[in-house]
């Protein structure tokens, strides 16, 4: 080999540098962000911020002359609310669709359903927080009778529909997951297909299919301008999934822009910021603990 | 062999990036060089969120008929425009209030001027429900029981209004909870220091408030009278009742009977001159007269 010039030597460690910051520059975002989020609410968490009325008040008066108050438990009902009916919807047919792709299809039918699955992951929110604006609102006064469509209901079936394709390509990679030998020794005990899924292939990729959930919970959870759109925008706890309701994630994206930079009020939607954060943090972080369960074993 | 194999891509990248860099740099340059040969005169303009659309309007229709004055507009609020004025960061302040005593104290104590003021229009909020709704007019304690914290109306039935079976209930459709149209609506219906009820539905925008109404036959809202659509039909407003009831419209905005409209302001700092009155001038003429009214908002009486 020939001798090596010094520049060569130089421009390869810097490559490698470079290629190096790529890699990491996700963990430094990460915390970067998580910093910077923490930095503009800190100074109202630590002086007169009332954490006890933040999360057992429904009383959300940002902007009150006589009585400020920032309750927030009403905001965080309404996004468990949305959350859990949009996992209702979605964990059956998510799930149902990935063990059709993995199991049921010919090679043909599989690459078709994928695509059309990975299309309907690509509709951007804001679309469709339109189509719960205008399509499932009328719809929903029409076939309920609920008094207003911008609701739960409304809210969570569009929330389903963004979070089946992530509950449907994780799911299916799960169900791939399992080795052949388990289909193959189930089918030799002369089992049904119904018994080979329910008994052998669902325990079997358990942890894979639960982290799909988490998934699906996190995109749910975090989901803004949808949501914003289409579930009536009101501080309220839900009583029915007919009532309207205001989720975190809306509160945040209504209110920042006009908040005066640096006062309560800012600070206060980034401390609700900072709840989220937590909140995906921890979903995610169990998502990816029970994967890593899988690939252990 | 190989060690040269490697750095082929890195070195030729290395040459490329510092020349690309200059490059962009030259063109930032020429571009910079270019925008200082037309030496625009700049008038800084902020204040209301309110006013911000017609401001913009305003702005952007002048740059027009003066192409030599760039008018630079931005929002904040009536407070943060007046303030601006008065440590002469602006030139001109929208304020959808008049300017108040101690505001105009500090300007004085600032720089010897007082604010100079201009009514440039008006802004009338319409109330508005569905177009089948049966209900004609509403009074402003009715619509503070409605609206109001503590406030007992919450079905259709309680202000004598028979709504078909199951749509009694009244859906409030009302603002984000900063916006100038809200804080206006709130002092104008329940008075300094009292809030709104929780539970309504608040919209992001004038328009968004107006075509939700149009899709929920339950619902009442209030916005810009310049926001209304063929679904919707808006109410008549009496003070209380007993009272007549007004429309909201041009007229009964200007000789002040239709109870829920406040004049739209613009302060310069002492008597304006040069290019600053210009603009002014031309936003009182006809021109700038028609650009209000196209924005939502009630143009001043014709002279």
């Amino acid at each position: 080999m020939q001798h090596r010039r010094r520049t060569e030597v130089i421009t390869e460690v810097a490559i490698e540098w470079l290629i190096r910051l790529c890699g990491i520059s996700a963990i430094v975002f990460v915390f970067g962000i998580f910093y910077f989020v923490f930095r503009e609410g800190s100074s109202y968490f630590f002086h007169g911020f009332n954490i006890k009325e933040f999360l057992t008040s429904i009383e959300w008066f940002p902007s009150s002359e006589s009585h400020v108050r920032y309750g927030a438990l009403a905001l965080i009902a309404g996004t468990a609310s949305v959350t859990l009916l949009a996992m209702l919807i979605a964990v059956p047919f998510g799930i149902g669709a990935a063990i059709f792709i993995s199991e049921f299809c010919n090679q043909k039918m599989k690459e078709f359903l994928k695509i059309t699955i990975e299309l309907l992951a690509a509709i951007p929110s804001v679309v469709w927080g339109f189509i719960g604006l205008t399509v499932m609102n009328p719809l929903i006064i029409k076939l309920t009778g609920a008094p207003i469509g911008l609701n739960v209901l409304n809210g969570g079936i569009i929330l389903a529909l963004m979070s089946v394709p992530i509950i449907v390509s994780i799911g299916e990679d799960a169900l791939k997951a399992v080795p052949d030998s388990y289909r193959e020794a189930g089918l030799a005990l002369g089992v049904t297909r119904w018994q080979l899924i329910y008994r052998v292939l669902l325990p079997a990729a358990k942890n894979g299919l639960l982290a799909a959930v988490l998934l699906g919970v996190g995109r749910a959870v975090g989901e803004t301008m949808a949501v914003l759109m289409a579930t009536g925008h009101a501080v309220k706890i839900p009583t029915s999934a007919l009532d309207s309701v205001r989720t975190l994630t809306a509160t945040i994206a209504a209110e920042l822009g006009e908040a005066p930079v640096n006062s309560e009020h800012y600070q206060v939607l980034f401390i609700i910021g900072i709840l989220l954060f937590l909140l995906t943090m921890t979903v995610n972080l169990a998502a990816d603990l029970i994967v890593r369960g899988i690939r252990s074993r | 062999m190989k060690a040269s194999d490697r750095f082929a891509f890195p070195s030729g990248f290395l040459v490329a990036v510092p020349t690309a860099l200059l490059a962009a740099s030259l063109l930032l340059n020429i571009g910079c060089k270019r925008e200082k040969t037309l030496k625009k005169t700049i008038i800084q303009n902020s204040g209301s969120d309110t006013m911000v659309n017609v401001a913009q309007a305003w702005a952007e229709e002048y740059a027009k008929v003066a192409p030599d004055v760039s008018v630079e507009v931005s929002g904040g609020g009536s407070g943060t425009g007046i303030a601006a004025l008065i440590n002469g960061t602006v030139d001109i302040a929208n304020c959808s209030r008049r300017v108040e005593p101690k505001e105009t104290e500090a300007a004085k104590k600032n720089s010897g001027k007082e604010p100079y003021e201009f009514m440039v229009g008006f802004d009338a909020l319409a109330i508005y429900v569905h177009k089948n709704n049966p209900i004609e007019q509403i009074t402003l304690e009715q619509l503070a029981d409605i609206y109001g914290e503590n406030g007992n109306v919450t079905k259709w039935s309680q202000i004598g209004v028979q709504m078909p079976a199951g749509a009694d209930e009244i859906i409030r459709i009302s603002r984000q909870s900063n916006s100038g149209t809200y804080f206006y609506f709130r002092e104008a219906v329940l008075g300094k220091g009292r809030d709104l009820k929780l539970g309504s539905r608040d919209m992001n925008g004038s328009k968004d408030v107006v075509e939700l109404i149009s899709k929920t036959p339950g619902a009442m809202g209030y916005s810009g009278m310049g926001y209304a659509i063929s679904e919707v039909k808006k109410l008549k407003v009496a003070k209380k009742k007993g009272d007549p009831a007004y429309e909201a419209n041009v007229e009964n905005t200007l000789n002040h009977t239709y109870p829920i409209a406040r004049p739209l302001f613009m302060y310069t700092l002492g008597t304006p001159a040069g290019v600053v009155k210009t603009y002014m001038d031309w936003v009182h003429s006809e021109a700038g007269q028609k650009i209000i009214a196209t924005s939502g908002y009630v143009p001043l009486p014709k002279p």
